[in-house]
């Protein structure tokens, strides 16, 4: 059992829990992920990692709660514990000296963005951070992130703060602040990241994003996070998460994740309304 | 009765009568997860133990991977002396119920038994599952004296049938052993792999929990590889051994494999027996509600896929290029899967799966084809007839091709030789690989095959280590 040593929301619907996993905290790198059960009858999902202390054996990630397992994740509450939690898994993204990075993060991508652009900046790179997401109610970890950048950027949907509108923006923004990147990574939702290597393909930067599909084991046994990059099947788990976000059938990955939606939330039914509602009906 | 035809009055006449098991009848079997096969009851066990004429060289025991002495325990349950045939399985075989229940007996130890050109075999993998039960109805298991403790630590990687034998005879020559599983449960393909209906998982715990009470320490969620690595695991142990098996799934390169709905064999059969889809949503992992399941394969693990989505409530068909005396899966299981309504489509082979708007598989492309020359597996070889294409409609497709083992420890493993399909090379005797310190057995080396080869390779990677723990 995996004890919780801290569990919060820490912007709306985006929770927060450190864990100890002293095996796991031991070998984690930036860019890898952990495989969580809540329970004993749990599904096994996939987490990134956002933060991890060696010293301690904790393990942190950032999660939003959008279906049956993130649900109960985020009741979680300090000092219980859960049955698993297994990795570090995954590839870990490449760090090496590249010149300007510029690092992309939106939902739990914010979060694990964070041990990214520390290892980029430690390594000597020019590190621009920048968050994405509908309003700035929804930023988190933004002293984190300046601290290990040169420069932090913010776009928001509803204009709260930075500039307004979306990723597509980036060409605009760019020569606004008189940047050209040699590389951009990504991390977030598929939208983010798919409209994100869409807007850097003519730019011809080298776009690296982090793939979120379906998982069951994380060690290449099932197959079910099978993408398809520049045409060729690879598994997530162990051939990524990270891929050349310009090779990506970002279509493919979008239905695939679509896979169980109306299941996920059938545990989630607990108020029996409509079950009510027909019987009021005399159905 | 003395037959008056033999001359020697005296011997008593060949039972030929080989004693069925009772089963669930297939119209009910089919609705639901229950085991198949409801074993016998000790008077039928009895009977059938009786029949043994107890060879002064038996060729079973040479023709068994683990060597059980299988007329000394099958004397013991004639006698009716549950007890001592229990202990007779244990000296050689630390899993006898799940031995029992999936050991292709047909092949080895029946295979070579004196009545079987009479067609009058013992069922040694009746009465193995039969000692294995009793005992453990008994409630209560008996745990054989350990040798004294020799201060060496073993490290076991992977918790399947090949991990569990090496770590149950060699914590029984006093060495301390640590098993290290990636997934959350022990027990490998036995749990991930096998469905309840064949093996029931309770009856793999018990054999966990045997070794647990034997002293063996359990660890789950412990990916070697990655959470740690064999070198650094050496560090503190004195010796490692791999039985990580063959957990990589091949795919055709069909277009369209990656539709939704279409999954590897690994994956339908480990959402329903590791994370028990069938029981959702009291167990959170889902499952969709298929109308018309595909398997493509003709292996034990098509046969265990198909009989799954038909008890689902699936329409489920088997989807074989070869013809039915081709079918690889042992004969029982191809016979249950037949009497329980699973459609066999032979000589038939998918060129491509279709979609609908939404991106799941609604048809699938076939080819007819036909049998040519054998090739070198001895089996004719399928060739496709031109022009024969036709389409068959599906909502979910299973890959059941076949496995490889799984690239992670080899990868991070300097000084581990590998051979064809990523297996890793050892010494076919003492089951040592090319590193120092490291044995491996089990579907890691041969790639995919059976519980009870990984079983007897372990063993002989066992008697290895222990003598190399000992010099």
């Amino acid at each position: 059992m995996f004890k919780v040593v801290a569990s919060r929301m820490i912007v709306p619907n985006m929770h927060l829990l450190t864990l100890e996993a002293p095996n796991v905290a031991r070998e984690a790198q930036p860019g890898q992920f952990v495989i969580l059960r809540a329970e004993e009858e749990g599904e096994r999902i996939p987490l990134s990692i956002a933060d991890w202390d060696a010293d301690l054996g904790t393990v942190t990630v950032i999660f939003m709660n959008v279906g049956s397992t993130t649900n109960r994740l985020a009741a979680l509450q300090r000092e219980t514990s859960i049955p698993t939690v297994v990795g570090p898994l995954g590839n870990a993204t490449e760090i090496e000296k590249y010149g300007t990075v510029l690092c992309v993060g939106g939902c739990y991508g914010i979060g694990s963005m964070f041990p990214i652009a520390r290892a980029l900046k430690e390594k000597g790179n020019r590190v621009i951070t920048l968050v994405e997401g509908r309003s700035s109610y929804l930023f988190y970890w933004e002293e984190r992130l300046k601290a290990v950048s040169d420069k932090t950027i913010q776009i928001t949907r509803d204009g709260t703060k930075g500039y307004q509108g979306h990723i597509s923006r980036l060409p605009d923004i760019l020569k606004d602040i008189d940047e050209k990147p040699d590389r951009v990574i990504i991390n977030g939702c598929t939208f983010l990241m798919k409209r994100g290597s869409d807007v850097t393909r003519p730019m011809e930067i080298d776009t690296w994003v982090s793939l979120n599909p379906i998982m069951i084991d994380g060690t290449g046994m099932c197959g079910v996070c099978r993408v398809s990059i520049g045409g060729e099947t690879k598994f997530a788990c162990v051939d990524g998460p990270d891929f050349d976000g310009h090779q990506v059938n970002w279509d493919e990955l979008l239905q695939r994740r679509k896979t169980y939606m109306t299941e996920e939330v059938v545990p989630l039914r607990t108020s029996r309304c409509e079950e009510h509602r027909l019987r009021a009906q005399g159905k | 009765m003395v037959d008056p035809k033999k001359k020697k009055k005296k011997k008593k006449p060949l039972d030929l009568n080989r004693r069925a098991m009772p089963k669930q009848a297939p119209e009910v079997r089919s609705h639901n997860f229950g085991e198949v096969a409801l074993g016998y009851p000790a008077a039928l066990a009895i009977e059938e133990a009786k029949r043994c004429i107890q060879c002064p060289k038996p060729k079973c025991v040479d023709n068994c991977p683990v060597e059980i002495n299988i007329p000394g325990f099958i004397k013991a349950i004639a006698e009716g002396d549950f007890a001592r045939g229990i202990q007779i399985m244990k000296e050689k075989n630390c899993l006898p119920a799940v031995c029992g229940r999936v050991c292709p007996q047909e092949e080895q130890c029946e295979e070579v038994c004196v009545l079987v050109k009479k067609e009058g075999q013992i069922a040694v993998g009746r009465l193995e599952r039969f000692i294995a039960d009793w005992e453990a109805e008994q409630g209560k298991i008996e745990i054989p004296k350990k040798a004294p403790k020799t201060g060496k630590k073993v490290a076991v990687v992977g918790g399947g049938p090949a991990g569990l034998t090496v770590a149950g005879d060699l914590i029984q020559l006093g060495h301390e052993v640590t098993i290290f599983e990636a997934l959350h449960k022990m027990g490998g393909v036995l749990i991930y792999g096998i469905p309840e209906f064949r093996l029931p998982k309770a009856i793999v715990q018990r054999e966990v929990d045997y070794l647990g009470a034997l002293g063996v320490e359990l660890v789950t969620d412990f990916v070697v590889g990655k959470t740690r690595t064999v070198d650094s695991i050496l560090d503190e142990y004195d010796v490692v051994f791999v039985g990580s098996g063959a957990g990589l799934p091949w795919f055709m390169d069909v277009p369209g494999e990656n539709l939704n709905g279409v999954y590897s064999a690994n994956e339908y059969l480990t959402r329903m027996n590791l994370m028990k889809g069938f029981l959702f949503p009291e167990y959170h992992t889902p499952i969709k509600e298929h109308k018309r399941v595909m398997v493509m394969g003709g292996g034990n693990v098509a046969m265990d896929c198909a009989r799954t989505a038909l008890r689902l409530g699936a329409e489920s068909r088997i989807i074989y290029r070869r013809s039915r005396s081709e079918l690889p899966a042992r004969l029982e299981e191809i016979e249950n899967a037949e009497e329980e309504g699973v459609i066999f489509d032979f000589l038939t082979n998918p060129v491509k799966y279709i979609g609908d708007e939404n991106g799941w598989v609604k048809e699938i492309e076939c080819l007819r084809m036909e049998l040519g020359e054998p090739d070198s597996s001895g089996r004719r070889r399928p060739v496709p007839m031109e022009g024969s294409n036709f389409i068959m409609p599906a909502d979910a497709v299973v890959c059941a091709i076949g496995n490889s083992p799984n690239p992670l420890i080899a990868a991070t493993t300097p000084g581990l030789e590998t051979g064809r399909g990523g297996t890793i090379k050892v010494d076919p005797e003492t089951m040592k690989t090319s590193k120092d310190r490291v044995w491996a057995a089990g579907d890691v080396v041969t790639g995919a095959a059976t519980v009870i080869l990984a079983m007897g390779e372990g063993r002989k990677a066992a008697r290895s280590m222990h003598q190399f723990l000992t010099a």
